[in-house]
């Protein structure tokens, strides 16, 4: 019976903070259709998380691009299978490997940016002062976040996968002795749309988890400086593990809907 | 406390702001255990107690940020328990508050720190005379220079100025001061003071302050409550509480 009480204790926690996590997502849904809209506010947001990640994901993406070529073109050669390169390449990162990695890398850099900066405005009471002054800090705050990584994170997706191969295009350009135009031509042929789809479509759920982790901890962060660090970390590490969830179960639907095999 | 008869014998018509049988605990710490008070017209009224005693919880029920466990709050004849969201932001274009820590938003400029306010009561204000009204809060504050800067450029002492212009912008009937000083070295802490001063003959606002700094009361509060235990202990001016015999009061004022 003690036990059984010990291993109670222990895992509650995690389903109380699914269900206070579920409760916060339908928040957001709920005054995210309700006016006044704060479109500044998003504008401000989207430019923030978009144009200041641009580089991080170009950078990321480009080496991603490399590094897969390098790493796969011995082993294909064994095989006789080099001239296989830019399909598996294209239908690796684009189905794959590009969503996961960026958004991973923007989980790093968005997530935690957003746990600590509201971290930090719950500790210092600016989220108090807001809603003082007749402004719904839900509404400004939260919201305004999570629709911008919903919208931000497929655009940075589709970015860092064309820059990844590009990154491949060059390689197979010096080692392969391939055209960029042929080398593109294969990757277009290879690439189908059951292929763009369920891969564009999971990056939205990437950057709303995103978002919605990243807001929840800042909105929840402890009294402190601790605090806000606690509430930065845990952003991350709750985003990364749900979007390998995310991921794992938007596999799974694709292979229902379009049988990838 | 004869002074403080009379002022509690003012018509009720003047009282601004009432709070009756406050009571609010944090699991099983009862933080406020049954406190009272009437805040009257243009009155300035301080309340005094130790830290961790509920002063600044005291004023987050008053302005609807933490709802009590019981009691009942009337700010400007409207009792809060009844109002929804709406009826609430409303409410709190009459309220100034200045906060402990100054709580400017980090990524905004001074301008557009003291425009916050503004978004939201538009229909109040004429928004094309917001660049005005921004203006005319700094010169209050002496800081005009610092429109363009942002929170992190400012000292302290400006950044507490810089929120007593943001509190004062909407033209407040109550403003609430949470420790207003705290923080501040003594030349600093004096000059704000004197600033709150300035703004409560130019607004003829009724002011709330919380805090522990008997300098401060000193020189700004007609009237002091001691909130101890949760409850009121005493109240009066501050030369009937500096000079009263009471032991607990003593810990304050001696």
């Amino acid at each position: 019976m003690a036990e059984k009480l010990s291993i109670y204790k222990k895992i509650s926690p995690f389903f109380i903070e699914i269900g206070e996590l579920t409760r916060f997502a339908q928040r957001f849904f709920k005054e995210a259709f309700s006016p006044p809209m704060e479109f500044r506010e998003f504008l401000r947001q989207c430019y923030n998380m978009g144009n200041r990640s641009l580089l991080l994901v170009g950078v990321t993406g480009f080496i991603l691009g490399l590094v897969f070529t390098l790493q796969s073109r011995p082993t294909l050669e064994d095989f006789g299978a080099a001239a296989w390169i830019p399909s598996m390449i294209s239908v690796s990162i684009v189905r794959e490997i590009g969503p996961v990695m960026i958004a991973l890398i923007c989980a790093g850099r968005i997530g935690s940016g957003i746990g600590a900066e509201l971290g930090s405005m719950k500790v210092t009471e600016q989220i108090d002062a807001m809603e003082v002054s007749g402004t719904n800090p839900f509404k400004f705050l939260v919201v305004t976040r999570i629709m911008a990584t919903t919208l931000m994170i497929p655009l940075l997706v589709i970015f860092g996968d064309a820059i990844a191969l590009l990154g491949s295009a060059i390689v197979e350009n010096i080692k392969g002795a391939i055209s960029f135009q042929l080398y593109f031509n294969l990757v277009f042929d290879a690439l189908q749309f059951s292929d763009l789809l369920p891969a564009t479509v999971k990056t939205f759920f990437f950057g709303f988890a995103i978002g919605l982790v990243g807001c929840y901890k800042g909105m929840n962060s402890e009294k402190g400086t601790s605090g806000v660090g606690k509430a930065s970390n845990a952003a991350v590490v709750y985003t990364s593990m749900l979007l390998f969830v995310l991921d794992f179960l938007a596999v799974l639907i694709s292979d229902i809907l379009y049988g990838i095999n | 406390m004869g002074s403080t008869k009379e002022k509690n014998t003012q018509n009720d018509t003047n009282v601004v702001l009432e709070i009756e049988d406050l009571q609010l605990g944090f699991g099983e710490k009862k933080v406020l255990k049954g406190f009272n008070l009437k805040l009257f017209k243009g009155e300035k009224l301080a309340v005094m107690g130790r830290s961790g005693s509920g002063k600044s919880v005291l004023i987050k029920c008053v302005v609807g940020l933490i709802e009590p466990d019981n009691g009942r709050i009337e700010v400007l004849g409207k009792d809060i328990s009844g109002l929804d969201q709406n009826m609430m932001d409303d409410l709190r274009a009459d309220i100034g508050f200045l906060f402990q820590g100054s709580a400017l938003y980090d990524s905004m400029t001074v301008r557009e720190n003291l425009e916050f306010p503004l978004r939201r009561h538009t229909e109040k204000f004429n928004p094309d005379k917001t660049d005005k009204m921004v203006q005319e809060a700094l010169e209050h504050v002496d800081l005009e220079k610092a429109i363009d800067l942002m929170p992190a450029e400012l000292s302290g002492g400006m950044a507490r100025r810089v929120a007593l212009a943001r509190a004062l912008i909407l033209e407040p009937k109550i403003i609430f001061y949470d420790e207003p000083t705290t923080g501040l070295d003594p030349i600093t802490a004096k000059e704000i003071v004197n600033l709150m001063n300035e703004v409560q003959k130019k607004f003829k606002a009724s002011s709330l302050i919380i805090t522990h700094d008997v300098d401060c009361v000193r020189r700004f509060a007609d009237r002091i409550i001691l909130l101890l235990d949760g409850q009121n202990y005493v109240e009066g001016t501050f030369e009937e509480l500096s000079s009263s015999e009471d032991p607990k009061a003593n810990m304050f004022f001696k």
